[in-house]
């Protein structure tokens, strides 16, 4: 018995045939230089096109919630420095307002100002070292992103002046803030905000009209409105979608009602508007900095009722949200009267912002991908915590 | 040789060496690091290879993506167990001589994190380190001062005889066990070929520099 000689399908065939079902799995990741440290995504791949994309994390769950149950509130404070290890600040704030919430404790105006005047420097340090890896994803290797090392080096410089530490700054506490300002550190931060905005037209005059940049920028990465609200986006990307949210405004919390600053919003949602909601939010810290600067004012800088030994907030439960710089940070607090909280829980807003990241990134190429997660701007150890 | 006679002849414009320290000196000044960030270190990492601090002038500018291509691996920031095998699979494919620098509280021991369920306490475990850096995170010079410790460490390796390095001795094995996730935990637990290892060198080296053993 004699089979019938297969066919043999002719180049053309075989061209004309080539990615019409055949789609290419591949992992990018965990060791991969653009995934802003170790993050995985496995991605399905029609030729260049995404088809498909799961994003898998887990890889830096390092405990926090489990850990800050067994330890009492202020032990807590330094883990969270290291949840979004690029603005410790922010988060410290975070914390401290959830635990005042619980334990009703009232911060004094002068460490309301150092609040906010370290927080926004915490934003120029977030948005400047986000901008300069997304440049760094796009191919511009090097001089974007040394030059946002540069002026971040000179906010660090400040943060470890004032708390001693460059990175984990551990400075907040319940009802207050650690140490008084050191000698001479008003000066050097009015000096470093007056000299920002100079880094700031540097900045835009070498990316914002650069032709290259904005041929990879706009038209990508599409978040919708409708979308974004849906899935809890927070932050500079729900701000790019044309949302006007920010908690500063919403919330007041602390003393943000007294400043003068405006919310900048995009149009289209695409990498260029969220790139530019940073460039202006920047734009704005500074505004809210020099404000804080020249109102701030004198006397303590704790609530005389805070307890650092013996710290027990009564039965009850608390949510303290803020507006980090990568969107809504809330820590939820249970309290069961003893020393350690019951629950403690942290609202991250990169975990929540990076549920979008398929919805984004479907029907972009993979070069694309990589350039719309780095403006989803997540940190790890705040997405694994 | 002899020193005199060396200084000698290089005021005459001579310069003498020997295979072994020009091998070395040429090894030492172009460690290439891996691009490979775990954690909060990772970000200080960056910030030593950008303009204020410079690692380019160690000669340990170029970052690469691939372990192909990287003589250093510097391990930076907590591990995982969910990524330890990673990790190892990652120094196993870097080509000999390789080194490694655990970066930090969490790579050298698990640091603050060590109590929780899914913290490797310590890198040392799996891979033997060369230097370890303390601090949470270290700042960028004492990450400087780890890679002139190790410069330092790579000009004493000996080309021959019973003190040379891994990659020169046939036997001794370059790549490690892969931790797998077992029913409980990662296994196995650590690697003892590790401490085997760093513990023949010092033995055939005493008063040299230490290999990290400690």
């Amino acid at each position: 018995m004699t089979t019938a000689p297969v066919k043999e399908a002719t180049h053309d065939e075989r061209a004309a045939g080539c990615g019409q079902d055949e789609l290419l799995e591949i992992a990018l990741g965990p060791h991969h230089p653009s995934t802003h440290g170790v993050f995985r995504m496995d991605v399905v791949l029609d030729g260049e096109r995404v088809v498909k994309l799961k994003p898998v994390f887990g890889y830096l769950h390092r405990n926090h919630e489990k850990i800050a149950e067994s330890a009492s509130y202020l032990a807590s404070m330094p883990y969270t420095d290291r949840l979004d290890y690029i603005c410790s600040l922010t988060n410290n704030w975070a914390y401290a307002l959830a635990v005042e919430k619980l334990a009703g404790l009232q911060v004094p105006e002068r460490a309301e100002y150092i609040r906010v005047i370290t927080a926004e420097l915490t934003r120029l340090v977030n948005h400047t070292a986000t901008i300069g890896f997304l440049t760094q994803e796009m191919g511009a290797s090097g001089t974007p992103l040394m030059y946002a090392f540069r002026e971040r080096e000179k906010i660090l410089d400040l943060f470890e002046s004032l708390t001693g530490s460059r990175m984990m700054c551990n400075y907040m506490r319940f009802g207050g803030c650690r140490v008084e300002l050191p000698a001479g550190w008003l000066e050097q931060t009015k000096k470093v905000v007056e000299e920002f905005p100079r880094f700031l037209d540097e900045y835009e005059q070498l990316l914002t009209g650069n032709e290259i940049f904005m041929a990879r920028a706009q038209g990508v990465g599409i978040l919708k409105k409708d979308l974004a609200i849906d899935a809890g986006v927070t932050g500079p990307m729900l701000r790019a979608s044309g949302v006007n949210y920010d908690i500063r405004k919403v919330d007041k919390y602390g003393i943000y009602d007294r400043f003068d600053f405006k919310i900048p919003l995009g149009e289209h949602g695409d990498v260029y508007d969220r790139y530019m909601v940073r460039m202006l939010e920047m734009r704005e810290s500074l505004k809210i900095l020099h404000q804080a600067l020249r109102d701030l004012p004198q006397g303590p800088l704790m609530d005389p009722k805070a307890k650092i030994r013996g710290f027990r907030p009564k039965p009850g439960e608390a949510y303290g949200r803020i507006e980090a710089p990568k969107g809504e940070l809330g820590f939820y607090l249970i309290s069961d009267g003893s020393p350690n909280p019951y629950r403690y829980r942290v609202r991250p807003p990169s975990l929540i912002n990076l549920t979008v990241l398929e919805d984004m990134c479907r029907g972009y190429s993979i070069a694309d991908t990589i350039v719309i997660f780095g403006t989803v701007d997540i940190v790890l150890g705040e997405v694994d915590r | 040789m002899d020193q005199k006679l060396r200084i000698e002849l290089s005021k005459q414009g001579i310069v003498t060496t020997t295979l072994e320290e020009l091998y070395n000196w040429g090894r030492k000044n172009s460690v290439w690091p891996m691009t490979f960030g775990l954690a909060c270190c990772a970000i200080e990492m960056i910030a030593t290879s950008m303009a204020r601090y410079d690692l380019a002038r160690f000669g340990a500018e170029v970052f690469r993506p691939s372990p192909r291509q990287a003589d250093l691996i510097i391990v930076s920031g907590t591990v995982t167990k969910k990524m330890a095998p990673q990790v190892v699979r990652l120094y196993n494919q870097m080509a000999e001589p390789k080194y490694v620098i655990a970066m930090g509280a969490c790579a050298i021991s698990g640091g603050p994190f060590k109590q929780g369920y899914n913290v490797l306490k310590g890198i040392d475990r799996y891979i033997p380190v060369d230097v370890h850096i303390p601090g949470c995170p270290p700042r960028p010079e004492a990450l400087i001062d780890a890679f002139m410790t190790l410069q330092k460490k790579i000009d004493q390796q000996t080309l021959t005889g019973e003190g040379r390095p891994r990659h020169l001795d046939p036997e001794a094995p370059s790549e490690f066990v892969v931790p797998r996730f077992g029913a409980h935990d990662l296994e196995p637990p650590n690697n003892p070929e590790v401490f085997r290892i760093l513990n023949n060198i010092d033995s055939r080296n005493p008063g040299e520099v230490d290999a990290g053993g400690d």
